[in-house]
């Protein structure tokens, strides 16, 4: 019976999880469109340095691009119930996304060391620190999240095939995937 | 994140199957009353957490009163309470700061965000939608405790050796980034930093879970036009907070950098103590504009739940429709935007470009065609009604009186030209007083009276509620209105003493009435304080279901309803809200089918 009456509400309408998911997508927007217009409104200002993006954020790049790719097709075993394959996937989408905050960690490092640190004048250099790093914190978010999935996919009993949880995940994960492209580029035309 | 995502089934629909009339799953002590995830007991938390910070924060205001009307003079009780905050008991400097920056902080955030929305939308959204709870319910408990975290946070903050944040509930940089500049910059603004962003967390936890909510679990029937307007309001007020809050988070986490890491996002060729600081390039307006972009939408989070429960108590206590139903939920809209573009006419004195200027002055004055609106609707619908004075009826009567009171002095400071000579003075302080602040609360008041008997199953006591009700209004306008005139005489807000100032000399007593009349409006407000608690125990008791004939879903509901709220299944709605002296009928329940030779409304 519960079945029934949730199968129906899917229908319907968009569940509510993944409403949910949408406006707080819209919400973690604001947060960096207000990071990122003060980045604007700045650049405009005496005493502002520019920087060179090193080149190890294009390998990160690299990396989370193809870990949407595996998160998506994570999803599609999981519809398919080809649950190893799921849990493969899933697996890699986990090492990918620690593979980029380790890269972004590196690539923080790499700027420090050219002498672009916090203390002293304002420059580029700050916003980045700031906006990558709360980039990626909501990477961390979902990589804790990924991976309490995947210990679930491997000893919880999944009683209920349902795909929303997994469908929530992909969401997000795409939504960071798509918010650090805005982000690079954002740096590579006004950096 | 990992919250949204794995969220239990059972509670979001089908929860049908295992509610029937007492089988409900014995719960121990704390998973009822402390880690509840039920609505109505989230709700209430919030409720009583807000009143404990109204104590706090108004108590902080009876504190510098005594400074402004009586500057100088010694109350050897203070010593004893505050010690060397207050010594020789006269309030000292650096006090009075954190006493005006707490009470702004505490009022604006904790009371009048957190304890007016929080406890409202928690409290009526499943039961005026027909929800079993929330969308997430889990995300609804956080929600509190996030906040509970953020409240214990800023309270350690006031008994740090070198005291709580004192640089203004704004939170101006570089004052507030500096602690050399001042006691109250050092460790007490970190922790109120923290206390922020601990407390957006938990506004946004709770406004993502509002929306999906009133979107996603209305009962049958209940189509987005058949809503009472409460609903709509909250729901503009989540809307409102989840867009605007991490903006201000933004501002906050750059304000951390440049407090303890050296940045320079606000910080530019400062001078501190014959110390030249290092910071180039920053500025301080920036913090400003990301400040306003929340503040001025918070302005409305916090009225907008007043105005929504209001229309719905106007309408109730009138015994007649809401006047312009579709003109409220369009004016409430147009706000909802205009909101998100007139953050600057908090800016024009900060050398704003003038034609920028020009721009917002526009926009601002634009915000009042919506707000007369609904005025004009809700003197409507009170005009000709069969009106019942009980005291959520007068406080929300009162609501609409500040309201256009508070507003109309919003006309005067839009434009850019007057604002210059009027910003920073007492005129500011007694518009948004009277606008936002006591508007609000007896917003907040009108709901707590009309909707007591749901929360507790009993009623608060008339007679005090009554007193409560005439001593509140009459000394709210006691105390604000004269403040339009020291403020138009170019007296400054803020100050600890501006009795050097001969042009402010004549209004010594007038200052020294409204420190009276302060303090007397306080010990009303405590006895409102034991009337809700006393009620809660002895109150009479309500004997049946729906005491005040309204139409709404929850008064549908058991008299104290349990967890799931509807004992058997949730009832489907048949049309809107407001049938009331329809058809030689005094009121329709929601729940009624339309008959078949029913006129339309
Ligand atoms: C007709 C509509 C309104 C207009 C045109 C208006 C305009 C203004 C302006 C221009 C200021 C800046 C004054 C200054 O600092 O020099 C101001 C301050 C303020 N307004 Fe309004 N206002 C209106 C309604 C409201 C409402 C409805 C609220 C609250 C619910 C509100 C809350 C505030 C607050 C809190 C401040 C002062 C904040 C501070 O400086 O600490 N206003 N208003
Ligand atoms: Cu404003």
């Amino acid at each position: 019976m519960e079945t029934v009456a949730m199968n129906q509400i899917e229908k319907k309408k968009l569940h509510p999880h993944k409403f949910t998911l949408w406006v707080a997508i819209a919400s973690i927007l604001m947060m960096f469109a207000g990071l990122t217009s003060a980045f604007i409104v700045k650049s405009n200002l005496v005493g502002w340095k520019d920087i060179e993006i090193p080149g190890i954020f294009w390998v990160s790049t690299g990396v989370i691009l193809v870990s949407s790719l595996t998160i998506q097709m994570a999803l599609r075993s999981f519809r398919q119930r080809e649950m190893s394959q799921y849990r493969l996937l899933m697996g890699i989408t986990f090492v990918l996304g620690t593979l980029f905050v380790i890269l972004q960690w590196i690539g923080f490092n790499k700027l420090w060391d050219q002498g672009i640190q916090f203390s002293g004048s304002a420059g580029a250099g700050q916003f980045l620190y700031v906006i990558f790093g709360a980039h990626a914190l909501h990477v961390i978010g979902g990589i804790v999240a990924l991976a309490i999935m995947f210990v679930k996919a491997f000893f919880g009993k999944i009683k209920l095939y349902s795909a929303v949880p997994v469908e929530v995940m992909s969401t997000y994960w795409h939504f960071v995937d798509i918010l650090w492209l805005y982000l690079l580029v954002f740096f590579l035309i006004i950096g | 994140m990992s919250e949204a995502l794995h969220v239990h089934h059972d509670t979001a629909v089908g929860h049908d199957v295992h509610h029937d009339d007492h089988g409900h799953h014995h719960q121990s002590f704390i998973s009822k009353y402390i880690f509840s995830m039920d609505h109505k007991t989230i709700g209430k938390q919030f409720l009583i957490t807000g009143i404990v910070w109204a104590i706090i924060g108004g108590l902080f205001s009876v504190l510098f009163r005594l400074q402004l009307g009586f500057p100088g003079q010694s109350f050897p009780i203070l010593e004893t309470f505050f010690g060397h905050w207050a010594k020789g008991g006269t309030i000292q400097p650096e006090f009075y700061y954190a006493l005006v920056t707490m009470h702004g902080t505490v009022l604006v955030f904790f009371v009048l965000t957190a304890g007016l929305s929080g406890t409202f939308s928690n409290f009526l959204i499943p039961l005026q939608i027909g929800a079993r709870d929330m969308a997430s319910p889990l995300m609804n408990m956080l929600s509190y405790w996030f906040f509970f975290m953020a409240s214990i946070i800023m309270i350690s903050s006031l008994f740090i050796q070198t005291g709580p944040a004192s640089g203004g509930w704004t939170m101006y940089p570089p004052l507030s980034a500096l602690g050399q500049a001042s006691d109250g910059s050092k460790l007490g603004a970190d922790l109120w930093l923290i206390s922020m962003a601990l407390f957006i967390v938990s506004q946004l936890l709770a406004g993502l879970n509002y929306i999906s909510t009133i979107l996603n679990m209305r009962t049958k029937g209940m189509s987005m036009t058949r809503m009472p307007l409460t609903i709509w309001a909250l729901f503009f007020t989540a809307v409102l907070g989840v867009l605007s809050f991490p903006v201000l988070l933004s501002g906050a986490v750059l304000l951390l950098f440049d407090r303890n890491l050296g940045t320079s996002f606000f910080l530019s060729d400062i001078v501190v103590n014959g110390q030249i600081l290092p910071n180039e390039g920053g500025s301080a307006i920036l913090f400003q504009h990301l400040f306003w972009f929340l503040g001025h939408p918070e302005v409305y989070i916090i009225l907008l739940p007043a105005m929504g429960m209001c229309s719905e108590v106007l309408s109730v206590n009138s015994r007649k429709p809401i006047f312009g139903y579709m003109a409220m939920l369009g004016s409430m809209f147009a706000i909802a935007i205009l909101a998100f573009l007139v953050w600057a006419h908090h800016m024009f004195v900060t050398g704003l470009n003038p034609f920028l200027g020009s721009v917002f002055v526009l926009l601002t004055l634009l915000i009042a065609v919506p707000s007369a609106i609904k005025v004009f609707n809700w003197l409507t619908t009170l005009w000709r009604g069969n009106i019942r004075f009980t005291p959520a009826m007068l406080f929300a009567i009162g609501f609409v009186s500040l309201f256009i009171s508070g507003g109309l002095t919003g006309i005067f400071l839009g434009n850019s030209t007057i604002d210059i000579h009027l910003h920073d003075t007492m005129f500011v302080i007694a518009h948004f007083h009277i606008v936002m602040g006591v508007a609000s609360m007896f917003g907040m008041f009108a709901g707590i009276y009309h909707w007591f008997p749901k929360m507790f199953g009993r009623y608060l006591n008339n007679t005090l509620a009554y007193f409560h009700f005439w001593v509140t209004i009459i000394g709210a306008y006691l105390i604000f209105w004269p403040m339009h005139y020291e403020g138009l005489a170019g007296m400054p807000r803020r100050y600890l003493d501006k009795s050097i100032w001969v042009s402010f000399n004549q209004f010594g007593s007038l200052d020294q009435m409204i420190t009276i009349v302060t303090v007397i409006v306080f010990a009303v407000q405590l006895m409102f304080v034991f009337n809700f608690f006393y009620s809660i125990f002895k109150g009479r008791k309500v004997t049946s279901t729906n005491p005040w004939g309204a139409t709404t879903l929850e008064w549908t509901t058991p008299i104290l309803p349990g967890h799931g709220n509807w004992t058997g299944e949730i009832p489907e709605v048949h049309r809107w809200p407001y049938d009331y002296g329809k058809d030689g009928r005094e009121f329709i329940p929601q729940t009624e089918p339309i008959g078949a030779n029913e006129s339309k409304h």
